[in-house]
């Protein structure tokens, strides 16, 4: 295999270096290819993606993106390396209104390339479309996650890195944002995901890996991990919604 | 009556935008900073210490007290203003903001407030002292109403500074970073703001329009080392009122609070004037702690 898009080595990662919640996570990520994330609460599966972006102290270990380390890169700089990554929560500004979410996603492009790339998601996005000019606390959940992700889409990036993308969606608003991540993947861009639906994550990406309190447990092609009996005693036994 | 509404619009355009420097860098740094005010007399100061270097080498534009050489040298005490105020965040409420607690920030700026009044305290003296000594006449507008033409100017300024800044944070990229970082700093982060470079830019902006605010009381009253003691209480009162972060609150609170302090002295002793913004702030934390125009960065909601 070739260089993977993302490689996420031994990484130690946490809010305070005395409390490390991920314990040495491994993980890869191929280009153009979905994995998803899985496991109990507390598992470290959001923290992880968190100390990929940057936002949470990587104690040790390394992250890679196409060879290159970019472990400890500042946040803001992680947009132009071409990873891009969608909050589980207060993922849009909802003091500012559609078109300005948008413009602040673009805030790494010049500005007729912002304007053209913005334009491009009102195409796909048609809803947004409509309420380019409002607030975006007017937007539904779902509106506001698709806003997220035509946001974090502005940049190109290779890598989209979303947490827990069905959370707080009706099954309706779910699989439609599925068959948009769908669509993404088979236009080229890689995601990492988190999600708290098992069953549905194993369903929709190639790879899975199970963590397990801050490690990894198993991880493998979905399809084969969803006949996997481990797998159904450590999550789906374990069970229950995040949060 | 007529007298004290002019003279209230006055101060509190100068309070608005003292509170305007104010509410940004609450908004956008998430903390009180009580050496605002001093930024304030800071300001003005440095604007004295420039026409004491450069000689008032143009005579005054009538009908106001002063001309070029002091235009000028607001414009050098807002850059010294805000070096100022880029040397505190950096020595000072940088290495505080990795602290947890807030209210580290919040004492740290009581002791920053206390040496930057003492420090001018010990350069400048405590006496009372003016960019000019030529007396200007106030000029009858009405009956029963006279203005000073310095006092028209800091009303035109004021409105020039706030118009400006509406459009700088509605339609610029630095200031829709700006609101962007107010409202999440970790999502502003995530989208590529360098949000430390935005926080530098706050803190030139707040400093500037301090500048400005500490020039114009000055010119219109007096420089003393105690502007800022005396400013902190209506700025923080004018904040408030208008909702932390909401920049058009901010002016509004001023006016109010500039109104409030002039037109009490029309029915209590005018030593209880201080006491007024003070009140104010106790009924609008009382019944609307958010503000009466609770909002983000940007103004109108």
């Amino acid at each position: 295999m070739s260089t993977p898009l993302l490689e996420v080595e031994d990484v130690v990662a946490g809010y305070r270096p005395d409390l490390p919640i991920v314990q040495g996570i491994t993980l890869k990520v191929a280009e153009a290819e979905m994995v998803t994330i899985i496991g109990p609460n507390g598992a470290g599966k959001s923290t992880l993606i968190k100390a990929v972006a940057g936002i949470v102290q990587v104690s040790s270990g390394r992250v890679r993106l196409a060879g290159a380390e970019i472990t400890r890169l500042p946040t803001h700089r992680l947009a132009q390396a071409a990873i891009a990554y969608v909050p589980q929560t207060a993922n849009v500004f909802t003091t500012l209104t559609i078109d300005e979410n948008l413009l602040v996603g673009a805030s790494t492009l010049a500005k007729g390339e912002a304007r053209r790339r913005m334009d491009r998601s009102y195409e796909n996005f048609p809803v947004l479309k409509e309420y380019r000019q409002k607030k975006a606390k007017v937007l539904s959940g779902g509106q506001r996650q698709m806003l997220a992700v035509a946001r974090a889409l502005l940049t190109e990036p290779r890598l989209l890195m979303l947490d827990e993308p069905s959370a707080g969606l009706s099954p309706l608003m779910v699989s439609e944002v599925f068959q948009r991540l769908k669509a993404l993947v088979e236009g080229g861009v890689a995601i990492l995901m988190v999600e708290q639906n098992a069953k549905a994550a194993l369903a929709i990406s190639h790879r899975t890996y199970v963590f397990a309190e801050g490690r990894n447990r198993i991880d493998g092609p979905s399809a084969a991990l969803a006949q996997d009996p481990q797998v159904a005693s450590i999550y789906l036994g374990a069970g229950g919604r995040k949060r | 009556m007529l007298q004290a509404l002019a003279d209230g619009i006055l101060s509190g355009s100068i309070i608005a935008l003292g509170a305007i420097g104010l509410t940004l860098t609450m908004g956008i740094l998430r903390f009180a900073n009580f050496a605002h005010a001093e930024l304030v007399t800071w300001g003005a100061y440095m604007a004295l210490a420039v026409l004491a270097v450069t000689g008032t080498f143009m005579g005054p534009i009538a009908p106001l007290s002063f001309g070029i050489p002091l235009i000028l040298a607001i414009v050098v005490a807002a850059a010294l203003t805000s070096l100022l105020a880029l040397a505190i965040d950096w020595l000072v409420y940088r290495p505080l903001r990795r602290q947890t607690n807030h209210l580290t920030l919040v004492f740290g700026s009581f002791g920053i407030s206390l040496l930057v009044r003492m420090v001018i305290l010990l350069i400048f003296g405590g006496a009372a002292q003016y960019y000019s000594t030529a007396l200007q006449i106030a000029i009858p507008v009405a009956p029963g109403l006279r203005i000073m033409p310095d006092q028209l100017f800091t009303l035109a300024v004021t409105v020039v500074i706030v118009v400006a800044l509406h459009f700088f944070l509605q339609k610029t990229r630095l200031g829709l970073a700006m609101r962007a970082l107010a409202e999440n700093p970790e999502l502003a982060r995530v989208n590529g703001i360098d949000t430390r470079a935005v926080v530098r830019w706050t803190w030139v902006i707040g400093a500037s329009l301090a500048a400005v605010a500490g020039v114009l009381y000055g010119l219109t009253i007096q420089l003393r080392p105690e502007i800022g003691f005396h400013l902190i209480l209506p700025l923080f009162a004018a904040v408030i009122l208008g909702g932390v972060g909401n920049v058009f609150g901010a002016v509004i609170g001023g006016l109010v609070i500039g109104l409030a302090e002039s037109l009490a002295v029309l029915v209590v002793p005018s030593g209880y004037k201080m006491a007024v913004p003070f009140l104010i702030l106790l009924a609008v934390l009382y019944l609307r702690p958010t503000g009466i125009f609770a909002g983000t960065v940007g103004g109108v909601k």
